[in-house]
């Protein structure tokens, strides 16, 4: 038993991404954030003035927020150490790997991103730091009019548009994060999928994360017209540091009336970046959001994905897996919001924990006290590898409409040595049983990842075991 | 067909500091079927389990020594890597994990990667489940996951197909079967045991599943020890008087 319960404390301790580059930048703030320092890299951007003013007021919220006053410990985050702004390139966004400087490209390479760009991606951008330094969109979508840019030469090339929608769905007042996000924001996607036009196709966003206590705070707004799909994948990385990182992105999704977005992501920041990220969609007539969630690394993560169903006959999906290793907080969740009539969703939850770590489903399911005919489910299932790590769920059922029907299961499990008996008995090594039990729990997430992700999630699992056994 | 294939030699098992097994000896030829029968709490499956290699059963003294070598401080997967098959009174479910991947990896891990190929392992896969009555599309389902307890034992016994054993440890496969389910049981039991020349550890309370697998063997498990030994008429005998005789002259 005790050869067996090391190879369990093991896993998870194996992160391949940890690697990383000397920094050569064209620009890099000095530590903390102050208005001068928006306003400079405002100006560096060449952004319009309604922005810098957008900035500036967002900086007075999140000076004037506090701190959450629930959930995990944040007194970690120092914003004053954090870099927030470096700009690794003079360059835009480029739209050929060869004009991306040779280093940062040689990351990438080492990430697998432009392989995967090739071989199952319509459209890329990827993110290094602060700013996007690679994007590229199929010709034959942006023949039919889609629009899939770094935010930051949306600003430029799509004012109007962006203009628009900004903040439209995350207000700058939300919470401290939101606001930070809003004051200091670089990078991240802005897609426009016009009326009826359907991405078959995912586009992907790859944030990378190299520099130390480095704050990283993408911004994404993705905006499905009428009967339009489009399905975004993203994923992260970031070297292993003693200082630790900020991440704080802000994500937002607008589905017009017969709409579908699906928004993917495989979160796997190394264990020393604070990931609080605010992520919520606008769902009209009929239309359909779904988020597939799935959280591997980082030190802490906030984040609960929302969708408000605003119109008839809306439906909201949000199915995550969080997986919480020593030393890690995976705080997690989903927001459903029923505002109209007909309006159905579904949450599943997945989350292991081991070595000492915490797993936390926090969610609520809000229904209006006008809408009728509401359906909604709820079920989370953890996965407990030792003794000593948590999982704990915190469901918040607001409902004031008798006729609605809203269900709500929870289960918690240990990893039986009897199924570990079983899978042995059957000529499978301990660690490859373990990780056969491990993907088996995380199926129902699995099967909603395109293949190739699908694959990938396999392999950081098995991975995981295999640093394991000695 | 008289080299040993294990020989247990004063075999000492304690489960959770409980001692169960107190010198127990066992030799099984290649190829041989031998019954073990015994009252409830005798230490039957202890046995099983302990000769699969179960980490909660601890071999405090004497030995398992299995194709010449003693197994007793091995893994469970290494043993089965060495030929060694346990099929379970009680299949454990593993949810998530279908019955199919599941079988490929563990028919990989025992024959060996590169002897198994997908198309042709499917091929037997199917052929396999045919004969046991088992519908293909199980193969899709999750491992032991809302089967009834028949359709589970089947299962085993389609493990014990693909993965070909020389020894298999058949823990009470009986048990939780109606007649008929029995019979198709039974019956892929004697087929794939004579089909791999796999020599068997029956493990029942009753005469009924004898009576298709046919040991050359009975032995009568009463406190952790073999006290009788013989043919197939012990088992007849046993059918008869029940386990009272034994208890009262062993255990009393």
């Amino acid at each position: 038993m005790s050869e067996k319960n090391q190879e369990i404390k093991d896993i998870g301790n194996s992160y391949k991404y940890g690697f990383a580059d000397a920094e050569d930048y064209v620009y890099k703030s000095g530590t903390g954030l102050s208005p001068r320092l928006i306003t400079e890299m405002s100006r560096m951007k060449g952004e319009p003035d309604w922005m810098l003013h957008n900035r500036l007021k967002a900086y007075e919220v999140f000076m004037s927020k506090p701190m959450p006053s629930w959930g995990p410990d944040l007194s970690g985050v120092r914003f004053d150490d954090i870099h927030y702004y470096v700009r690794p390139s003079e360059r835009p966004a480029v739209t050929s790997w060869d004009d991306v400087p040779e280093y940062i490209k040689n990351t990438f390479d080492r990430l697998g991103v432009p392989e995967a760009e090739r071989k199952h991606l319509a459209g890329l951008t990827a993110q290094y730091e602060s700013e996007v330094v690679y994007h590229s969109i199929k010709s034959n979508l942006e023949e039919k009019g889609v629009i899939f840019l770094d935010m930051d030469s949306a600003l430029r090339e799509h004012p109007d548009l962006v203009k628009k929608y900004f903040g439209t769905v995350i207000p700058m007042t939300d919470n401290k994060f939101a606001a930070l996000n809003t004051s200091v924001w670089s990078g991240g996607s802005f897609i426009y999928v016009p009326k009826g036009v359907k991405v078959d196709i995912p586009l992907q966003a790859y944030f990378r994360i190299n520099a130390q206590a480095m704050g990283q705070f993408e911004r994404t707004l993705i905006i499905a017209d009428e009967g339009a799909f489009v399905h975004y994948v993203e994923g992260c990385t970031a070297p292993i540091y003693s200082q630790d990182s900020l991440h704080s992105a802000v994500v937002e999704l607008i589905a017009m009336e017969g709409a579908r977005i699906r928004y993917s992501t495989i979160q796997n920041w190394s264990t020393n970046v604070f990931n609080l990220v605010t992520k919520r969609a606008h769902a009209y007539k009929n239309a359909t959001v779904e988020w597939i969630d799935g959280n591997i690394g980082s030190k802490i993560s906030m984040k609960y994905p929302a969708i408000y169903l605003l119109g008839e006959g809306a439906h909201g999906e949000v199915i995550s897996v969080a997986f919480a290793g020593k030393g890690q907080i995976q705080d997690t969740g989903a927001k459903i919001v029923h505002a109209a009539d007909n309006t159905t969703s579904n949450v599943l939850s997945k989350s292991i924990s081991k070595g000492g770590g915490q797993a936390s489903y926090r969610g609520l399911v809000k229904v209006s006290g006008d809408a009728e005919n509401v359906k909604g489910n709820v079920r989370c299932d953890a996965l407990l590898l030792d003794g000593i790590s948590r999982s704990d769920t915190y469901p918040t059922m607001l409902v004031s409409n008798p006729k609605v029907r809203i269900g709500h299961e929870a289960t918690v499990s240990k990893v039986g040595d009897e199924q570990i008996f079983y899978l042995m008995s059957r000529g499978l090594s301990e660690s490859d049983a373990l990780a056969m039990i491990i993907n088996g729990f995380f199926e129902p997430f699995a099967k909603e990842l395109p293949m190739e992700y699908a694959v990938e999630l396999n392999r950081l699992i098995k991975m995981e075991m295999e640093g394991s056994v000695g | 067909m008289s080299t040993p294939l294990i020989e247990i030699k004063d075999l000492h098992v304690s489960v959770e500091g409980k001692q169960i097994l107190q010198g127990l000896n066992l030799t099984i030829n290649e190829g041989e079927i031998h019954a073990v029968m015994g009252p409830n709490g005798a230490g039957k499956s202890t046995l099983s389990n302990t000769i699969m290699g179960h980490y909660n059963y601890k071999v405090q003294s004497g030995s398992i020594i299995y194709k010449g070598q003693d197994i007793k401080d091995m893994t469970a997967d290494q043993r089965a890597r060495l030929g060694i098959f346990l099929a379970f009174q009680y299949p454990t479910a593993i949810p998530g994990v279908s019955l199919g991947n599941f079988l490929l990896a563990c028919t990989r891990s025992v024959r060996g990667e590169d002897s198994v190929k997908p198309l042709p392992f499917r091929k037997e896969l199917f052929a396999k489940m045919k004969e046991l009555g088992i519908p293909q599309e199980f193969a899709k389902r999750y491992v032991n996951e809302g089967f009834s307890g028949g359709e589970k034992k089947r299962l085993e016994i389609l493990q014990m197909a693909m993965l070909r054993p020389s020894l298999a440890l058949l823990d009470e496969t009986d048990s939780g079967l109606d007649i008929d389910a029995l019979k198709v049981v039974a019956e892929g039991i004697s087929r794939e045991l004579a089909a791999n020349n796999t020599a068997a550890l029956v493990i029942t309370h009753y005469q009924r599943l004898l009576d298709y697998v046919k040991p050359q063997h009975i032995h009568i498990l009463a406190g952790g020890r073999i006290v009788e030994s013989g043919g197939p008429e012990l088992a007849l005998q046993l059918e008869k008087t029940g386990y009272d005789d034994i208890i009262n002259k062993y255990l009393k």
